[in-house]
């Protein structure tokens, strides 16, 4: 359980973080290493390199910008756990914090380490993919953008150009007076790896109609699933129990969910049926009993 | 290639000459002679590693020994108030029998020293949760719990006169 050799640079700005990773063959970049280390010591990943972006006080921070919450890739996850921002504007995220590792990795793990290490079970990915974020990065001199949904393309991988640094997630506030969520998983122990887990943001009018919807299950398959089929199945009902479960239960039926020692694939689209629908459940009776003002 | 990096452990400055891929668990063993903190899993998953970074418990074996200089790193040796000494952590550890084969037993400390600088009068739940990220392969946890909460209460009762509880509620009523 020893990495294998690397050389290690710590840059003292983005700037030169990325015309560093742009010289080196075989750079990867570290911040919290909550998750890249563990694939180190097994030897899974072998960087040449490591640019320790930890300290790059400009890429930590959060703050509202217009609609939509940003937060710097070097953010702490501990500290998204106590932010009033976070709890007021991104409850969904507010909720799922405590599901990420436990305290000791949300000490030292980032946001952005948790969504371009691209773990399946990452609910913070799970959470970006739902609520439709968009990633920011640095390549070279260049930014640009992404849609979460499509930054992920497999178990550790993403659409990260391998020049690239990401920078902040862009999170969208949803400024309706009912709003309320839902998250359920299933895992050894809270602070395991998920084998399935579901996240539900619901918007109600005052009438307790469903007006918007963004659903999503992690763990599953090898990316985070928005369910937008589901999402739109939901809009102007009042998300009863029978037409909940079958809108989920289609959209589930086509998917190929991962298989492993603890979970069989049958098990996981069971496991996250159950747990979509419940999630579903939670956020509607949270946003019909809001008080809304 | 070594690199040079000094850390601040237990309130003294070291200078130690490291490779990289050195954890900041193994620079602690085997350069500082501080062998308190254990090596488990050496992957994250564990705890048995656990130091306090600027009083935040996390895991030295997913930190290299290179990106720890400028923090205040905290050891289970650093704990006691003197030579031969225990903290009031260690010594309900002690009494309440919160260890079996000692292995997890400064990392658990550890925890709940963070736990308990922060919160004086934790519930039965925050002390689980605090320690969620450690494991015991003993499964002495019943005692280990035990041992926090007692810790808790003897630390909120330090420099208290005798009765003074009993003398506030009677203020009260």
């Amino acid at each position: 359980m020893k990495p294998a050799a690397f050389e290690y640079a710590r840059p003292a700005s983005l700037e030169e973080a990325c015309a560093l990773l742009a010289q080196s063959d075989d750079a990867r970049i570290i911040a919290g290493g909550q998750t890249l280390v563990p694939l180190m010591a097994m030897r899974l990943a072998r960087p040449r390199l490591l640019i320790d972006i930890a300290r790059i006080g400009a890429l930590a921070f959060i703050r509202r910008e217009g609609d939509m919450v940003a937060i710097g890739a070097t953010t702490r996850q501990c500290l998204l756990e106590r932010d009033p921002i976070i709890r007021s504007d991104l409850p969904l995220l507010a909720k799922v914090m405590p599901f990420i590792g436990h305290a000791p990795t949300r000490a030292r793990g980032t946001v952005g380490g948790s969504l371009a290490n691209a773990d399946p079970a990452a609910e913070i990915a799970l959470v970006a993919v739902t609520l439709g974020a968009s990633l920011s990065y640095r390549d070279g001199d260049a930014t640009a953008e992404i849609a979460a949904g499509d930054f992920f393309i497999g178990p550790m991988m993403t659409a990260l150009p391998a020049t690239a640094c990401l920078t902040a997630a862009r999170f969208p506030i949803w400024r309706e007076a009912r709003i309320g969520t839902g998250f359920h998983e299933v895992n050894a122990r809270q602070s395991d790896f998920a084998f399935a887990a579901a996240a539900a943001q619901l918007a109600l009018d005052a009438d307790g109609i469903c007006r918007r919807a963004a659903i999503g299950v992690g763990a599953v398959t090898m990316v985070p699933l928005r369910l937008a089929a589901v999402a739109d199945a939901l809009l102007g009902t009042r998300c009863e129990a029978a037409q909940v479960r079958d809108a989920v239960t289609s959209a589930l039926a086509g998917i190929e969910p991962m298989a492993d020692l603890h979970a069989s694939a049958a098990y996981r689209r069971r496991a996250a049926v159950s747990l979509a629908v419940r999630a579903i459940t939670d956020a509607y009776e949270a946003a019909r009993d809001a008080n809304a003002c | 290639m070594p690199m040079r990096v000094e850390l601040n452990v237990n309130g003294a400055s070291h200078a130690v000459e490291v490779e990289p891929r050195m954890s900041l668990l193994d620079c602690l063993r085997e350069r500082l002679f501080l062998n308190g903190a254990h090596a488990g899993c050496e992957h994250g998953v564990c705890g048995a590693c656990t130091v306090l970074i600027d009083g935040a418990p996390m895991r030295s074996c997913l930190m290299f020994a290179v990106q720890a200089d400028g923090y205040a790193i905290t050891t289970i040796e650093g704990l006691s108030p003197g030579p031969g000494e225990l903290s009031p952590v260690q010594d309900a550890f002690c009494e309440t029998h919160g260890m079996q084969c000692g292995y997890c037993t400064p990392a658990m400390i550890l925890a709940a020293h963070a736990l308990l600088a922060g919160n004086p009068a934790p519930t039965r739940a925050e002390i689980v949760e605090a320690i969620s990220g450690n494991i015991c392969r003993c499964t002495g946890y019943a005692q280990i719990v035990e041992a926090i909460a007692l810790a808790a209460e003897r630390m909120r009762g330090v420099n208290r006169p005798e009765g003074a509880d009993a003398s506030a509620q009677a203020g009260q009523a």
